[in-house]
């Protein structure tokens, strides 16, 4: 199989998941009572007078075939995911939070990789070596500390006790300068970080940098463990393999087998893991921007399952679900491209 | 047949298993690893077990359910540690030390029927897709992919999201959008064992002979297959409690006021920065369930791992 007929039979097969997985979302909305399902199409809020009409107009009271369609066509033409409960559509409230959202995984991805590539090929060459030891000890307590905790726990010593990194996305003087009647400030990407750099105000480039430390640290901290288990095991598997012995009888150092032989068919499933990680961190950040009130997607979504208003809810899951399809796609093309045997298998 | 005669042959019978499980256990006490594990774990049994001793109920502030936090006054401003309150009590005068002992009990609840819940619908779904194949378990599995194209906690947090509004009771919404989430990773485990064994010989010789398909299931193709990835299952205990916590820290938990770690942790929110004078002065709020949750997730994990390592038929014998 050529590259070209993978990655379209690949496009193929990811379509009847979205699908399902729209269709699996309509489903868990039907469990809900009439009335509460119109809400998700409402868009102003003087239309909740005319809930009645609402129900006809989307066909709530036909069968439910009629009605996956109504609200199918009202997804994907009109964006329209319903109103919540500070009467904003729930679609536009979703974009407006994203910035925030891809700036976090932006800083975060990059060092989850490094530091998990980075320990797990050093722990895997040095077994049961203090290193070793230390980074696995690393990656049981990533995967057993609750995020959320960690987080409360640094807030409380680098906010409250030290006054270094405050929450939240940016500090009030931030604040101040950007939305003054007469600012000189201008969006251009809606992240904080490369915007102030493009304005040339530095100064909010730090801030923005001070705020987002902690959530960084946390995520960096946690995710990476996954990526320091594959790694190790791989380089182990590796370094098992003859070609290792062959390279060793050739009289190479370690350091040259390590860096030359081992570490390269390594860090193929590594790699994997690695886009896998990114791909999930869009939504695996969503306890972490709560902590810190970072002011993005998920967090909008959680605060607004915490008071059970429905429409934002779903519609993040939705948007999540074909997010995370969509880059599962990408990192299985990637994958296939960097590793003949995936598309020839 | 006698029972004396019953009883010899299942004892010839699992002779066998008995071998294994002894190997087994030979092979838990020389990992360090999950030697402390299992004693985090063996703590938290018993600290459960003892609960209603330790932290006596029948406050009237409970009304009658010994989960329910005992409640001294209603100051919004919690106090520190104190004899009466040996951890302090939490925003609303809830005790922290009653609701980290009954919360114990709350997360082997939960953890529990968590499991459960996801092996049953898993062990069904992978024994039906593995065992028949073709379009049933074409069908089936394609649906666990589809629950598989979501990220687990905000799938979870959409079901309970719409379980709620039902009318069911907050823990028990949890519990189920958790169930729901969680099968199918089991499913797609248990069917790869079952396809493992499917063809054996034994397999075959059962079916020449003309046994049912619920016999060969039960009795030749799942003690061949399952019983190591149950056990090791049973282990993601750790994993439900953590996931769990974490939606009650977005405040998708308990009903106020419940023995829950997560829960108590999450009301400790607007505590964590102190006061101008002491930014730790509240700091009984989170640091003693947080450390509650997490060794009751590390001996969890610590003696996972280990298992996972032990089960595994490769590396089993090295």
């Amino acid at each position: 199989m050529g590259l070209r007929t993978y990655v379209i039979r690949r496009l193929l097969l990811s379509i009847p998941v979205l699908f399902g997985a729209v269709l699996l979302i309509f489903a868990v909305v039907q469990f809900l009572p009439i009335g509460l399902r119109a809400t998700l199409f409402i868009q102003d809020p003087r239309q909740v007078r005319f809930i009645d009409q609402i129900i006809a107009e989307h066909g709530l009271d036909q069968p439910v075939y009629v009605q996956f369609y109504y609200w199918l066509r009202a997804v994907l033409v009109e964006q329209n995911l319903g109103l919540d409960r500070n009467a904003e559509p729930v679609f536009n409230a979703m974009m407006a939070r994203l910035p925030a959202t891809v700036e976090i995984v932006m800083f975060a991805s990059p060092l989850i990789v490094l530091v998990g590539l980075y320990l797990g090929v050093l722990s895997g060459a040095n077994k049961d070596k203090l290193v070793d030891h230390g980074s696995r000890i690393l990656a049981i307590m990533g995967t057993s500390l609750p995020s959320f905790w960690f987080g409360i726990v640094l807030l409380s010593i680098f906010y409250a006790g030290l006054g270094w990194f405050p929450p939240s996305r940016w500090g009030q003087e931030v604040n101040k300068f950007i939305t003054a009647p007469n600012t000189t400030w201008t969006w251009y990407t809606r992240l904080i970080t490369i915007d102030s750099l493009i304005n040339g105000e530095y100064w909010i480039f730090v801030d923005g940098i001070r705020h987002l430390v902690l959530p960084v640290t946390i995520l960096t901290l946690l995710n990476s463990a996954v990526i320091v288990r594959v790694t190790r095991s791989s380089m182990l598997e590796s370094l098992g393999k003859d070609y290792i012995t062959a390279a060793k009888a050739k009289g190479l150092s370690k350091r040259e087998v390590v860096n030359r032989h081992a570490r390269r068919n390594a860090l193929i499933p590594a790699i994997t893991i690695s886009g896998l990680m990114i791909a999930s961190l869009f939504t695996g950040v969503t306890i972490t921007e709560t902590v810190f009130n970072m002011g993005g997607i998920g967090q909008y979504a959680a605060e607004s399952a915490r008071v059970l208003d429905i429409p934002p809810v779903i519609g993040y899951t939705l948007l999540s679900a074909v997010a995370f399809v969509l880059s599962n796609l990408v990192v299985d093309i990637l994958y296939a491209y960097v590793d003949p045997r995936i598309r020839l298998g | 047949m006698s029972i004396r005669a019953r009883f010899q042959r299942f004892r010839t019978e699992m002779q066998p298993r008995m071998k294994e499980l002894r190997f087994t256990l030979k092979l838990v006490r020389k990992s360090p690893l999950s030697m402390i594990g299992s004693g985090v774990i063996l703590f938290f049994v018993i600290l459960g077990a003892l609960a209603p001793v330790l932290a006596p109920p029948g406050d009237m502030s409970q009304a009658g359910d010994p989960f329910m936090m005992p409640k001294d006054g209603i100051k919004l401003i919690p106090q520190p540690p104190s004899p009466k309150h040996p951890f302090g009590t939490m925003e609303g005068q809830y005790d922290i030390y009653y609701g980290c002992i009954w919360g114990t009990l709350t997360a082997f609840r939960i953890g529990l029927s968590v499991i459960g819940g996801s092996l049953i619908i898993g062990l069904v779904i992978g024994i039906l897709a593995g065992y028949y194949g073709g379009w049933i378990d074409e069908l089936l599995m394609r649906f666990t992919d589809i629950i598989l194209a979501f990220p687990g906690l905000i799938l979870a947090m959409a079901l309970v999201v719409v379980l709620v509004p039902l009318g069911i009771e907050r823990l028990d919404a949890v519990m189920l959008a958790m169930v729901l989430v969680g099968w199918p990773g089991y499913s797609r485990l248990i069917r790869g064992e079952i396809l493992r064994v499917k063809n054996e010989d034994y397999v075959e010789a059962a079916k020449s002979v003309g046994c049912s398909d619920l016999r060969i299931i039960s009795r030749h193709v799942l003690p061949n297959s399952v019983y190591s990835v149950l056990i090791v299952s049973t282990l993601d205990i750790g994993t439900m409690v953590l996931f769990a916590a974490a939606l009650s820290f977005l405040g998708l938990g308990a009903k106020p006021g419940y023995s829950d770690w997560g829960q108590i942790i999450s009301l400790s929110r607007n505590w964590i920065y102190g006061s101008p004078q002491n930014p730790y002065q509240y700091w009984y709020t989170f640091i003693i369930p947080g450390l509650f949750i997490s060794f009751f997730v590390l001996g969890w994990n610590l003696l996972g791992d280990a298992l996972r390592d032990i089960f595994d038929p490769t590396l089993r014998r090295k």
